[in-house]
């Protein structure tokens, strides 16, 4: 008996009505194929044998990348039941772990997905500080990356205040009394009461909304968190993964770019 | 844009080779490389399998390709692979459409109480429970049964009006007689029954959520009233 399923669906006129089919394999219809495709495209055609040197690149950007679309994608499945008021918060968290198939699963991979993304990011700076991958022509793209860094480590500290519970609201409270120390900008900075800096107008009073960790600053962390540190993060790591391809390619072992 | 049949080296991964640098001297047509390698006469060679643009063996038709249970271990992992993948995903979607029905809900209960049955005389309609419930209790000769105030015709509440004994909707004028039935007015069905039992104590329980249809003989079910 011989069935092929592959070649039945292939064949049959849906699949071809969506999809380009019957070009020969060419080399240059391979390379057309990854070029012309709307989601391929960003990708490089080709990759250099040395990119898939573990050992030498670690895979951390791309672990790093990933892990950014899973906690896309549970957070936004969690956005289903998650209110951030000061009344709800807590207790949609806990109905996400008790009363909703799946929600502790759901909840569990986001908040350990945020943890393994920062550990991934660190050690993704440190390859590339150790085999050197800054050095010119990518010392722009090093930039980038600290900003990324940046972003991710405040998304997993406004991402920490939405459970509303007794270690999300100390953690942001000693936070954000760090902001009221900047100079010039916090209101027991250096400099900054002769700016005219007071409790309800420095910078700490911008990140809380408030002069107390309250309902203002949960939901102005959340919007934070969900919209704009996401699509921040998203701008420039379109730049960055444009910057590797640009300065040729993912880096390898010395002799291989 | 991609057109089929476009490389005209079937498959060779290895590029057109340079004409070599021909001495100055006076201009001679350069020879293709086509025409340089002359295949020298021998004997023909069996057909080897096609080679695809990646350069690797595939299963020729007499080890059996095609055929799903004839496939190298490469193919089988592939096959193996695949099937995981598309496992993972199916089971993803499936988790997250059940992820969407919570199991506990904060909605009042649609079972209330509406006290005893002595309560109602015969032949009355009670509009007690209306405010709260939305809810009529009518109690006849030998039964008492709850009748629904939502109006079949929109939505909207209609009034009891005792005097012309009849049920009538202040939106667009349907009527209904005090078993429910519809006869004037837009309103295309009867009002619908709802399920009713006794208590423990002896108390008639209305369950707002079981609804029974005249149109399906609905009223005829022994949980539709409770015989006194």
């Amino acid at each position: 008996m011989t069935f092929d399923l592959k070649k039945k669906i292939t064949k049959s006129p849906v699949w071809k009505s969506a999809f380009r089919h019957d070009y020969k394999d060419t080399t240059r219809n391979r390379y057309l194929q990854v070029l012309s495709n709307v989601w391929l495209h960003l990708h490089p055609t080709k990759v250099a044998r040395h990119a898939v040197e573990v050992r030498y690149t670690w895979g951390m950007g791309g672990i790093s990348f990933f892990l950014f679309l899973v906690l896309t994608v549970t957070g936004v499945i969690l956005m289903f039941y998650y209110r951030p008021t000061d009344q709800y918060a807590y207790y949609d968290m806990k109905y996400l772990m008790n009363d909703v198939p799946f929600g502790a699963f759901i909840r569990n991979m986001h908040r350990w997905g945020a943890h393994a993304m920062v550990i991934t990011v660190w050690l993704h700076m440190l390859r590339v500080f150790m085999t050197g991958s800054y050095k010119p022509p990518r010392e722009f793209n090093w930039v980038i990356g600290v900003v990324l860094l940046v972003l991710t480590l405040l998304l997993s500290f406004t991402g920490y205040l939405l459970p509303w519970d007794q270690l999300a609201i100390w953690a942001v409270t000693v936070g954000t009394n760090m902001a009221r120390a900047t100079p010039l900008l916090g209101h027991e900075g250096p400099l900054g009461p002769q700016l005219g800096m007071k409790p309800d107008n420095d910078v700490r009073f911008m990140l809380l909304g408030g002069t107390q960790v309250g309902p203002a600053a949960l939901l102005r962390f959340y919007v934070l968190h969900c919209v704009f540190l996401p699509v921040a993060a998203g701008v420039l790591m379109i730049v960055h993964f444009w910057r590797v391809r640009k300065d040729g390619g993912i880096s390898g072992p010395t002799g291989k770019l | 844009m991609a057109e089929p049949d476009d490389d005209k080296t079937a498959g060779s991964v290895a590029g057109e080779g340079q004409s070599a640098p021909e001495p100055l001297g006076p201009p001679v047509k350069s020879v293709s490389p086509k025409e340089k390698l002359a295949e020298p006469a021998k004997k023909p060679l069996p057909p080897r399998p096609e080679k695809k643009a990646d350069g690797l063996r595939r299963t020729t038709e007499a080890e059996g390709e095609g055929n799903i249970w004839r496939v190298s271990r490469r193919g089988f992992l592939e096959k193996i692979g695949w099937v995981g993948i598309f496992s993972f995903l199916g089971v993803m979607l499936v988790g997250t459409l059940r992820y969407m029905f919570p199991r506990v809900l904060f909605e009042p209960s649609p079972i209330f109480r509406a006290g005893f049955p002595e309560e109602y005389l015969p032949g009355t309609v009670s509009t007690k429970w209306m405010k709260d419930y939305r809810v009529w209790i009518i109690r006849e000769q030998d039964r008492i049964y709850a009748l629904l105030g939502i109006c079949t015709h929109l939505g909207c509440t209609p009034r009891w009006l005792e005097k012309e004994d009849k049920f009538k909707c202040p939106c667009h004028g349907s009527g209904f007689y005090r078993s429910g039935v519809n006869f004037e007015g837009p309103a295309p069905r009867s009002l619908e029954r709802l399920k009713v039992a006794r208590a423990e104590t002896g108390e008639i329980l209305v369950d707002r959520s079981v609804k029974f249809l005249f149109e399906n003989n609905g009223w005829d079910n022994p949980q539709a009233y409770l015989p006194v």
